[in-house]
């Protein structure tokens, strides 16, 4: 394992209640990268993400931040250097956008310091960087999910931490509004944060991951760049499925096509 | 609107400032009218007089032993109701989740119904209403957890609780000789009539000390409203927040009901109302706390004076009032 990664987990073992997700799971975050992780329903994706956020603790193991363990850090201390964008959290009745998004400087105000000048820089930078500034005193509810969802991601970008989580950040969002909010990820990556999302669909995952862990039955089956990791061997290790690999005609990138099941090319 | 002098800063909803000072007027010209104005009217000069102890004896008896301690404890139980409703209200994510929805104030009812049955003082009565809370609230949450309290759980439990200590509270009164059942019966309507300063004591101790945490969970509590996960992501500690809230909360709907009966609708209204006249998003503690010391209050005097001499709980009038107030505020809500 990596020991220079800021964030890592060393024999995790994740459990919900009496259901064991994963034994044993060792992962290390490459710093400055954009992870994604990606597998099956119930590989355990979405449970590793919530260890390394700290949300679940894992029964065995440790999760690692700076070398530190990650719960023996202050938790505000953590809210300073990692951020999560949850996959679902729950709007404020009647919060206008710019009150949402101020209050991801949480972390970084005290008592007699609710809102400092660097406050004020950081709401407009994630505002304008998110493109929602326009709506600043629009009402959240009343949105579009689009929209909500780049608001969120305002929130948590208005924490300004150099890593950033999210679980899930494209579901139920329209393909466009998809794309829209992985864009912005990317540019927030090439920015210098690292960025660690879960992901559902595979070929947006090899577009935009600069490492990808690919996951099934609560273990790591492959990880690394994807150009390198994904083949057809493994989508069919990983997802049951059969399918061909092309380069994304725009990035390069695997594509995966699934083998036609019921009708097979006319051409042939 | 943001207020720095040096690296301090405090943030301000103008809004809710003004809100707050209406309240806060409001509740001092109702404690004026209540002190003046009955059977005896007494005029706002001797009333200072009285207070000072300078006053006529009879002004000196009315207003320093009959009228003062009424018109003290109901500002205090009204805020301790506003307060504790504001708190669950918050934590269930829900208007339901009122203590006098989920069984808290229905437990506080049968600790303090069985105190009258048996027989005992004024003391006993409060005792009982407490330990009644207190023993509710427990059992409440031991039946919704479930690796966690979930707010819909909560209110489903307690909705539960509180239909299963009525029936309770009606069977002790059928039960009870009818003396007792009618003096139970006046109690469980709420009421502030015939209160000392004995009674205005205990709730004031509690609110020295549970609104001074309360106000300083505030901004905790309402990032928990997002979702304990964007809570913790802001590292906020959700479960010692949670419980010191849970704490507060029963200690103030059990002391307030303690001293007044289980006045209802209170903890209901006064955070609803308090949220849609200061326009924030999620429910505000201290506005909340304010608006159910003028509610119950300005209740208490209607009851007095409204169809005198006949003396109404201030239970039917909190509901009256409130109610009316509530649905015509629901009426204007936009969202």
């Amino acid at each position: 394992m990596d020991s220079a990664c800021r964030l890592s987990g060393a024999g995790l073992t994740l459990a919900y209640d009496q259901r064991v997700v994963a034994t044993d799971l060792t992962v290390a975050i490459p710093d400055e990268s954009f992870t994604v992780i990606i597998g099956p329903n119930a590989c355990g994706k979405s449970t590793l993400l919530r260890a390394l956020a700290r949300m679940l603790k894992p029964r065995t193991g440790a999760v690692h931040l700076d070398g530190s363990v990650i719960t023996s850090l202050p938790s505000k201390e953590v809210a300073r250097r990692l951020g999560l964008l949850p996959q679902s959290s729950i709007v404020p009745d009647g919060i206008t956008v710019a009150d949402l998004v101020a209050r991801g400087r949480y972390p970084h105000q005290k008592l007699m310091r609710q809102w400092s000048k660097a406050d004020e820089a950081a709401v407009s930078e994630a505002m304008r960087a998110t493109d929602v500034a326009e709506l600043a005193d629009r009402i959240v509810d009343e949105l579009s999910g689009g929209q909500r969802q780049r608001v969120w991601l305002a929130m948590a970008l208005a924490q300004e931490t150099p890593i950033l989580l999210l679980d899930e950040p494209t579901t139920f969002l329209d393909i466009s509004h998809q794309i829209e909010v992985l864009d912005l990820c990317a540019e927030l990556h090439e920015q210098g944060r690292t960025m660690v999302a879960v992901l559902h669909d595979l070929n947006q995952a090899c577009r935009y991951a600069t490492h990808l862990i690919v996951m099934r039955g609560g273990r790591i089956v492959a990880e690394g760049d994807p150009t390198e990791i994904v083949t057809s061997e493994l989508v069919h290790e990983v997802f049951d499925l059969r399918c061909e690999i092309i380069p994304d005609p725009q990035s390069g990138t695997p594509l995966i096509v699934p083998e036609a099941r019921r009708r097979v090319a006319a051409s042939s | 609107m943001n207020v720095r002098v040096g690296s301090w800063s405090v943030r301000l909803a103008p809004r809710a400032l003004l809100v707050s000072v209406v309240l806060v007027v409001a509740g001092f010209l109702v404690t004026v009218a209540a002190l003046s104005t009955g059977e005896f009217t007494v005029p706002v000069p001797d009333i200072v007089s009285a207070i000072f102890g300078q006053g006529t004896p009879v002004a000196e008896l009315i207003v320093g032993k009959l009228r003062a301690p009424r018109v003290v404890t109901g500002l205090l139980v009204g805020a301790a109701f506003g307060l504790s409703g504001a708190i669950f209200q918050s934590l269930t994510r829900n208007p339901l989740g009122s203590p006098d929805f989920i069984g808290f104030t229905a437990g506080a009812s049968t600790g303090g119904i069985l105190a009258v049955v048996a027989g005992g003082s004024a003391m006993t009565i409060a005792g009982g209403a407490l330990a009644g809370c207190v023993v509710t609230a427990a059992l409440v949450y031991l039946l919704a957890y479930r690796g966690g309290v979930q707010g819909y759980r909560l209110v489903l439990v307690g909705i539960g609780a509180n239909a299963l200590l009525v029936a309770v509270n009606s069977y002790i009164l059928t039960r009870a000789n009818i003396n007792d059942a009618a003096n139970a019966g006046a109690w469980l309507t709420g009421s502030l009539g015939g209160r000392g300063w004995e009674h205005a004591w205990p709730v004031a101790l509690a609110l020295l000390v549970l609104l001074p945490l309360c106000l300083s969970i505030a901004r905790p509590m309402r990032m928990i409203e997002m979702g304990d996960d964007a809570a913790k992501a802001m590292g906020i500690r959700v479960e010692v927040v949670r419980a010191a809230a849970v704490t507060a909360g029963v200690l103030l709907s059990g002391v307030a009901t303690a001293a007044a009966g289980p006045v209802i609708f209170v903890a209901l209204a006064a955070p609803q109302l308090a949220r849609r006249l200061t326009r924030s998003p999620g429910v505000t503690l201290a506005s909340s706390a304010l608006m159910g010391a003028v509610l119950l209050t300005a209740a208490d005097l209607a009851a007095q004076r409204v169809l005198a001499p006949t003396q109404l709980p201030v239970g039917v009038l909190t509901a009256a009032i409130g109610g009316t107030y509530l649905v015509l505020l629901l009426r204007k809500d936009r969202h």
